[in-house]
């Protein structure tokens, strides 16, 4: 419902011999106010609702027509591309060895564990998910400064299952005026099961794109076992129903309303889209006076290129008019483009009528100034900046994980007590040890004690006190942490320090390592032994 | 409503609405919006009639399914019991000493050993059952009654003095208060720290500590579990090791007291408060002949992080 307020607005009386208006500080609102209205005038709502205005508007369905082109054709590419990824991600193997998951792509919510290729993300790695999350914002300026709203218009997963829905229109039931005349017809036997046909071919598209999300999240082939024997977690079947239904709904009846008024995506780009940004527009100083072939034959001075034959209208799949300018239900797909160009090319007029352009280029090329191609508004700086930021978070990530550690140890030591004294005199302080095995097999790791006067001894719940030894042995399974409780002791008639001995414990696995540094604490100098 | 005006530049009609010269317009909500808003009212009316919710003098409305979130917390308690109760009939199918051969079974046992102690002990024996003056530290290697797990076992059943508990641990030293000159309980003072080196000893002092002590505390002050006579050649004192301290003790002795747990606490929960104190670090084995075999490296929890 791109033109929520033209819905309202009263038909304006066609004005075809009015003067073209001057061109010194353009503005939009000059093509609005000449504009004819292409689409019948809504008949006033018979809902007198509060105060005597309509509570509400009555949504109207967009039927758009088939065109072709080169915007078409890539978005289909890019439909194609996107719908693959999404469907076959979770079913691409990928060897890790007997002690990790062989799927490529998995979010291993169980396990606490992100998996993507080669990459292995912990719960204390998410600084990894944090930065691509970054990335995705600023890519997302970075798109918008270059190319406006291309993401709305080719990659948003809103578009692309809008876009496939309406196929499925147009393969039931015919084209853009097909689809008008059944929407008014009356519910006859055949319209009926036409529809409840379609309707299950939208259930079906909906329920394999729900069932296709939970993939990513268990290992796909036995999952999908799972669900069809009944015996899957219930949270995939509530998750598949959930979403199937919001594709149902949000792809098969909502579409374009999502843009317009649930997006807060579009209202964002209201504030970044400047005069600088590549948008699709018509060109007004060369369209108007719009007026059929017929009109401009008979009075060739006073009409522009635009012959009004609405086909820019026909094709929209949000069903806007790209001659009213910038809207927020422009998702700037081409698709208006494509039939504009036919068009000019069938009448023998240029392209480019509705082309991409910036509205800078805009006003220079209707002051005179020969046309820019499209591509030098990609030159900006802001564009630069938006791409060093992305591409520096980028670095780090790429560098952060390529030097990463498969081995971390982290020490709390007890704070209640903090020290214990045994019968013999000698002190003792107990710690929890987490050893982190990051590698995907199981492996033999030492802990040593760093920094403590001769004599310090360390056991664990594994080793009891008779084997204590300034090191010891553990061995840690595949991709875990092992979770240890040590204790360090230190012969009696060690010299006391108020503060505590500050020491480390060092882990070694094969070639990594880590240590933590720790306190060991003791019985104060000056207090009286009284426990 | 009789002169409806246009806002020229949208085209969209005036509410009649004005602030200082800035008017509002018409712009109706989308049918499916409204109709959304319709169903949230009927929604909150569904619910209010379902659950508790108009708030009354005393509480609020009941509900019809009669759902309360004391109820909630009630089911899900007995969901956890029911989830607990095999490990629980597995702890209580197993003797004590045979624990640590079963090394999840022991990490299950001090987990709810922990649990019962933060509820149970930690008034007396501190949070981090370190104790203080007078109520003992359980994570040493020095026990007044033993330190294996059936010991401790049932010191927690039977308690100490405690007068309800037939089988309650029990000792009683003797006031040496008049028994002893002040200056001789002095020289027996002197003797005791001196067996764990911290004072000159005195010949007087020895004699005295062979005639008067020795027999429950043993000739060299090594202590007697059995019986519950401390150990003196330590360095562990529960009431105190200064030199006053320790003549307090001899001429006044005081008695602590433990209540007995058996009949307020379950067995299943006595076994495992025992293996919890057990395993604070200083836990002694069984016997040197029959030691429980050793935890195994499985013993340790391994987390998924």
């Amino acid at each position: 419902m791109a033109q929520a307020d033209e819905l309202e607005r009263p038909a304006r009386p066609p004005a075809p011999d009015a003067p073209q208006p001057a061109h010194a500080g353009r503005d939009w609102a000059a093509a609005l106010e000449t504009a004819e209205s292409t689409t019948p005038t809504p008949a006033p709502s018979d809902e007198v609702g509060f105060m005597g205005s309509a509570l509400y508007e009555k949504g109207k369905t967009v039927h758009n027509k088939r065109i072709d082109g080169p915007f078409r054709r890539f978005k289909w590419a890019v439909m194609a591309i996107t719908l693959v990824i999404y469907y076959a991600t979770p079913w691409i193997r990928w060897d890790r060895g007997a002690y990790a998951p062989d799927q490529a792509v998995l979010v291993d919510l169980a396990n606490r564990r992100f998996y993507m290729f080669d990459i292995e993300i912990w719960p204390h790695e998410f600084y990894f998910v944090a930065g691509l999350l970054i990335m995705a914002g600023i890519g997302l300026f970075l798109v918008t400064s270059a190319v406006g709203r291309a993401w709305c218009g080719y990659a948003c997963p809103q578009t692309v299952w809008t876009d496939l829905f309406q196929h499925v229109d147009r393969f039931f039931d015919g084209d853009r005026n097909a689809r008008m005349r059944l929407d008014k017809a009356p519910w006859t036997l055949a319209k009926t099961t036409r529809r409840l046909a379609k309707w299950a071919v939208y259930l079906a598209i909906a329920f394999w794109t729900g069932g296709a999300w939970i993939m990513y999240f268990a290992d796909a082939p036995t999952l999908t076992w799972d669900f069809w024997h009944g015996t899957a977690d219930p949270v995939a079947y509530a998750t598949v129903a959930i979403l199937t239904g919001t594709t149902f709904w949000l792809g098969g009846f909502m579409r374009e309303q999502v843009c317009v008024y649930m997006c807060p995506w579009p209202r964002i780009q209201t504030a970044m889209l400047d005069e600088k940004s590549l948008i699709v527009t018509y060109k007004d100083w060369r369209g108007e006076q719009r007026g059929s072939l017929k009109k401009a034959a008979k009075n060739p001075d006073a009409y522009g290129d635009c012959i009004d034959c609405a086909m820019c209208v026909a094709v929209c799949p949000t069903g806007v008019d790209i001659r009213e300018g910038q809207q927020i239900g422009c998702i700037t797909c081409g698709l208006c483009i494509d039939a504009c160009d036919r068009v000019m090319k069938e009448v023998g007029r240029p392209r480019g009528l509705i082309d991409y352009a910036t509205l800078e280029q805009c006003d220079a090329e209707a002051a005179g100034a020969p046309a820019t191609p499209a591509w030098k508004a990609l030159l900006r700086p802001r564009l630069f900046v938006y791409f060093g930021v992305w591409a520096g978070i980028g670095a780090a990530l790429l560098f952060a994980l390529g030097t990463r550690s498969h081995t971390d140890l982290t020490v709390a030591p007890d704070r209640n007590p903090p020290f214990m004294l045994l019968k013999d005199g000698s002190v003792r302080n107990a710690y929890t040890l987490r050893l982190r095995n990051m590698e995907a097999r199981p492996r033999e790791m030492e802990v040593a004690l760093e920094g403590l006067p001769k004599g310090a001894v360390m056991w664990t719940d594994a080793v009891s006190l008779e084997n204590a030894a300034p090191r010891q042995t553990v061995t840690v399974p595949a991709n875990a942490t092992q979770v240890l409780r040590a204790y360090v002791m230190l012969p009696p008639g060690t010299e006391a320090d108020d503060d505590g001995l500050a020491f480390t414990f060092r882990l070694t696995a094969q070639d990594e390592s880590d240590s933590a540094q720790t306190t060991f604490a003791q019985p104060a100098k000056t207090t009286p032994e009284d426990d | 409503m009789t002169n409806k005006r246009i806002d020229e530049p949208t085209g969209t009609e005036f509410v009649g609405h004005e602030w200082d010269g800035i008017e509002e317009l018409n712009t109706p909500l989308p049918r499916w919006w409204l109709y959304t808003f319709y169903a949230t009212i009927l929604f909150a009316l569904v619910y209010v009639v379902l659950y508790p919710a108009w708030p009354m003098l005393e509480g609020a409305t009941p509900g019809t399914l009669g759902w309360s979130s004391r109820g909630q917390l009630e089911q899900e308690m007995r969901a956890a019991d029911a989830a607990r109760a095999g490990v629980r009939a597995q702890i209580a199918a197993t003797d004590i000493e045979a624990l640590a051969g079963n090394p999840q079974l022991m990490q299950a046992a001090i987990a709810g050993g922990a649990a019962a102690f933060k509820v149970n002990c930690v008034q007396c024996h501190g949070a981090g059952a370190a104790g203080s003056p007078g109520y003992p530290n359980l994570n040493d290697d020095d026990w007044l009654w033993g330190g294996t797990l059936t010991d401790i076992q049932t010191t927690l059943a039977h308690g100490i003095r405690w007068e309800a508990s037939p089988e309650t641990r029990t000792n009683f030293m003797p006031a040496f208060e008049g028994v002893l000159q002040p200056a001789e309980a002095d020289a027996v003072a002197r003797h005791v720290l001196a067996l764990s080196g911290k004072a000159k000893d005195s010949p007087q002092g020895a004699q005295l500590f062979a005639d008067n002590c020795a027999a429950c505390h043993g000739p060299t002050g090594g202590g007697l579990p059995a019986m519950g006579a401390p150990a003196l050649n330590d360095a562990i004192w529960l009431y105190g090791g200064t030199q006053a301290d320790v003549k307090r003790q001899i001429l006044a002795p005081r008695h602590g007291v433990m209540p007995a747990w058996q009949g307020r606490l379950d067995p299943v929960t006595i076994k495992m408060l025992a293996a919890y104190v057990h395993s604070r670090g200083g836990g002694q084995d069984a016997a040197p002949s029959a030691a429980a075999p050793e935890a195994t490296p499985d013993a340790t929890k391994v987390a998924s992080n």
